[in-house]
């Protein structure tokens, strides 16, 4: 039936003007109900139901239909092929032994074997080997002409080469480059390190590998004094930053470190200083370093965003308290059907990026479908929270957060330091503060007593190999102040927690 | 001697309970791999022999007999060296310590662990509290001075007061040593799991450190010398045999999973090695039969390694390392010259930790009871 991403697409293209087929798929299964789901299309979407094709498309069944549907409704691309060539690169690939392939549309005139064509990013300039369609395999043609979408290979060495977004045209005849695809904004910011500084080639490599073919990820280079030296990488969405990291793990074998998703605030700064030293009065905040003073700022605000929920209506009640937690306001509430109902509501980003979806799915054991989309930004009470250790505050652990949720993080920030930092000879004081205001604290207490009871004949060869790997650990140890801190303590706090 | 009647639940050493032990079997391989040791190592003169592991009271005084004598025919023991036999209150009959006595012992060290029978069932013990002061007074009555109990304290359970009042007990039944364990809940053994599993509560930190306070103070005040971590002696009698431990000097290990650490001069060398013995009675029995003892490893100590065990080891003791005893390890480099400099044994000493000074490098009072704390800096800084 209908999910919360058929709406958010559904209205995607209906503002875009796009004509729609919809089509119902899977009626094979024993449990499908294509007369429900035609009513839900109606009711939501104004569509007759007797416009909706339902298929099965393991089977087979009534595809033909579909593509003849598309042909009748869809109109043809508008484009000349008596224009001069402008092809749109939208894809591309490494191929060991043709070179790159870039997959392109048409939008004017035509292409084949033995033009020379320009790229109006890199302003190169190539000679067409080969062009072709895709059926979804490559398929060699004569020619490629306007309105067509397919293949080029054209002597180009590296991915960079082929830039997704760029315009292809005839050498001599240059065009009015295309729009390219709108760069998506980035919902969800994540930092991601290399498990160990030696692998940072490595990492940025893949990276640059990875983003050609994403276009819709965005690479800021960041540091942190725990980490190293990495990225500031924004997805999508979650699901889009698993995909990406699993992609990592498993094309280009690479574990990295995952730090916990922060989103871009904003601040409107009220100090004339800073707005000299930033060249505006607005900034966008992604790393809590660069959070501006309150009293410098006449607002922050955070980034919130448009959420869709549909959910059989047995878990409304626990749905509705999980969204007011998160600092939500409804914006709609519709039966969609007897059973379902969809729910709007207006969430701040920060408070989703997490672990809502995990969250929502538990709590409606799965039914709940949720999907978001831009809403731009509003004012929010936004406060640094720093945590110090024996009162000298830790970098790469500070945060920015509202003010309501700031207790409970912090709470929560202390109690999983005080885990990973082992006891040493004094007490630890783990706090959170917010400037010179405590608001929470874990005390890690001295050691009163560490010494091994036995130590004979047997004992000495192990002891030994213990402590000496406890004196190694000692060069890892980061000290903050006089409190010695192991340097996958903060990857510990700081890692995502479902990675956990 | 690696066999015991019953694995005791805290227990993870190198010990085994069989149905049936073949005595003769594995006194001669004790007696052959002592042999072949001794002369291995070109020792002049043993200055004291420890039967210990497992439990050695269940193995007949014929074979302690036999393998001291094999010890006095292959190198030279003294009339007075220290020998000391671990021993069961379940297998300490008078008759049977004295026949130990006749075969050779002069020192006996009781595995009493607990005075409480509760504490002594949890513990998986073959034998009762009254059995254990019997045991303690047999002992004492034929090795006066010389007798020396082992006891445990943190045990799950157990509260401030309870410690207390076994040592109480302890004190009232004890000879001159007494050896003062805290339990370690060991991976893999009865007793670990049972904690892990909640059906006993682990003991807190806190309680731990105040029961190992509670004791040092009060065997201090009734004249005992703690002069390591887990040993308490007074008027005079430590144990000569495991402070040769805590000084690095050499020492051998015969029979299933030995430890010893000696130079071999018997085949040239000069380097001290790091040895173990194979762990497996059977296996090492067969090994000791073919090849005269049962080696299983043998490393080469290098002068840094042998300086850190020299380091770690010597600060259990109050004595600490001494200028002399690390001069014999590091002629060059002094104690003074590697912890006197900037770094972290002088911040360790202006804390309070540790002491330098012209008797060498040891742990205050409180130093003690964190060493482990203390250790890696300063291996750190040796290394260094």
């Amino acid at each position: 039936g209908i999910q919360a991403q058929t709406v958010a697409n559904f209205y995607l293209a209906f503002e875009a003007q796009l004509s729609i087929i919809p089509v119902i798929n899977k009626i094979d299964l024993k449990n499908a109900d294509p007369e429900r789901v035609e009513k839900q299309i109606e009711k939501l979407f104004d569509i007759p139901t007797d416009e909706c094709i339902r298929i099965s498309a393991k089977q087979g069944t009534n595809v033909e239909k579909v593509l003849q549907k598309v042909i009748e409704k869809i109109p043809p691309p508008q484009c000349n092929t008596a224009d001069p060539l402008k092809a749109l690169v939208f894809d591309s690939t490494f191929d060991h032994y043709r070179g790159v392939i870039a997959n392109i549309a048409l939008f004017g005139g035509e292409i084949a074997k033995g033009h020379k064509i320009v790229s109006a990013h890199t302003k190169k300039r190539y000679e067409v080997n080969e062009v072709g369609i895709l059926t979804p395999d490559e398929q060699p043609t004569h020619k490629l002409y306007a309105g067509q979408v397919g293949y080029l290979i054209a002597g180009m060495k590296e991915v960079a080469e082929a830039q997704i977004g760029d315009t292809l045209f005839l050498y001599k005849q240059p065009v009015e480059p295309l729009p390219g695809f709108k760069s998506a904004k980035p919902m969800v910011f994540a930092g991601m390190y290399p498990i160990d500084q030696t692998e940072y080639n490595n990492l940025k490599s893949a990276l640059e590998r990875l983003t050609l073919n994403d276009s819709s990820v965005t690479v800021h280079r960041d540091s942190s004094l725990a980490l190293g030296a990495g990225w500031r990488l924004g997805f999508l969405g979650l699901l889009h930053m698993e995909v990406f990291n699993q992609r990592l793990e498993q094309e280009y074998n690479m574990s990295v470190i995952l730090t916990a998703p922060t989103v871009p605030y904003k601040a409107v700064l009220s100090s004339a200083k800073l707005i000299k030293e930033y060249g505006k009065d607005q900034i966008t905040i992604i790393n809590p370093a660069q959070f501006p003073d309150k009293l410098s700022v006449s607002e922050y605000l955070e980034p919130t965003v448009l959420g869709t929920i549909v959910t059989p209506h047995e878990y409304i009640g626990k749905i509705i308290t999980l969204c007011q937690d998160r600092r939500a306001v409804q914006k709609d509430m519709l039966y969609i059907d007897e059973n379902r109902v969809m729910l709007k509501y207006l969430f701040p980003l920060n408070e989703i990026v997490v672990d809502f979806y995990d969250a929502l799915k538990s709590l409606s054991s799965g039914y709940a479908s949720f999907d978001y989309e831009d809403a731009g930004y509003q004012s929010a009470d936004l406060i640094k929270m720093d945590i110090l250790l024996n009162g000298n505050p830790v970098e790469e652990l500070a945060t920015i957060i509202h003010n309501d949720k700031a207790h409970a993080a912090g709470k929560l920030l202390c109690e999983r330091l005080k885990e990973t930092i082992p006891r040493q000879l004094f007490e630890i004081a783990i706090q959170a503060a917010i400037g010179k205001k405590i608001i929470a604290r874990e005390t890690l207490k001295a050691y009163r007593k560490n010494v091994v009871a036995k130590c004979y004949g047997g004992d000495i060869t192990r002891r030994m190999k213990l402590l000496k790997r406890q004196a190694e650990g000692k060069r890892l140890m980061r000290k903050i102040g006089n409190v010695e801190v192991p340097r996958d303590a903060f990857i510990r706090v700081l890692k995502r927690e479902t990675d956990k | 001697w690696p066999y015991c009647r019953k694995r005791c639940s805290y227990c993870n050493f190198n010990a085994y309970v069989v149905p049936a032990v073949d005595e003769a079997a594995v006194r001669a391989c004790l007696v052959r791999e002592a042999q072949t040791l001794l002369r291995l190592g070109q020792v002049h003169s043993v200055s004291s022999v420890f039967f210990g592991r497992g439990t050695p009271s269940l193995a007949s005084p014929g074979t302690v007999a036999a393998v001291l004598e094999a010890v006095a025919v292959a190198a030279h023991l003294p009339a007075g060296a220290e020998v000391t036999l671990e021993a069961n209150p379940s297998s300490t009959s008078t008759s049977r310590l004295a026949g130990f006595r006749a075969a050779g012992v002069n020192r006996l060290s009781i595995g009493v662990q607990s005075l409480d029978d509760a504490e002594l069932r949890m513990l998986g013990r073959e034998h009762t509290a009254a059995e254990a002061r019997k045991a303690v007074e047999a002992a004492r009555g034929l090795f006066p001075g010389r007798t020396s109990i082992d006891l445990l304290f943190g045990l799950p359970g157990q509260s401030r007061d309870a410690w207390a009042q076994r040592l109480e007990a302890a004190l009232g039944l004890c000879d001159d040593h007494i050896s003062l364990y805290q339990l370690t809940l060991e991976r893999g053994t009865a007793l670990a799991a049972q904690v892990r599993g909640g059906a006993l509560p682990a003991p807190p930190q806190d309680l731990l450190a105040d029961m190992y306070q509670t004791a040092r103070t009060v065997l201090a005040a009734a004249g005992f010398r703690h002069y390591e971590v887990s040993n308490f002696a007074r008027k005079g009698a430590l144990s000569t045999h495991n402070l040769s431990y805590w000084r690095a000097e050499q020492y051998i290990g015969v029979g299933p999973g030995a430890h010893g650490r000696f130079v071999p001069r018997g085949e040239g060398s000069c380097s001290r090695e790091a040895r173990v013995q194979t762990l497996e009675p059977v296996a090492w029995m067969w090994e000791v039969q073919s090849q005269g003892h049962g080696t299983r490893s043998r490393a080469v100590l290098s002068p840094l390694e042998q300086l850190e065990e020299l380091l770690t080891l010597g600060l259990r003791t109050d004595e600490g390392v001494t200028h002399e005893r690390w001069g014999h390890f590091s002629p060059q480099l002094s104690l003074q010259a590697v912890f006197g400099a900037p770094g972290e044994a002088r911040a360790l000493q202006q804390q309070g930790w540790l002491v330098l000074d012209s008797g060498g490098l040891r742990c205050t009072w409180a130093g003690l009871a964190v060493l482990d704390s203390l250790l890696p800096d300063l291996l750190w800084q040796l290394q260094r």
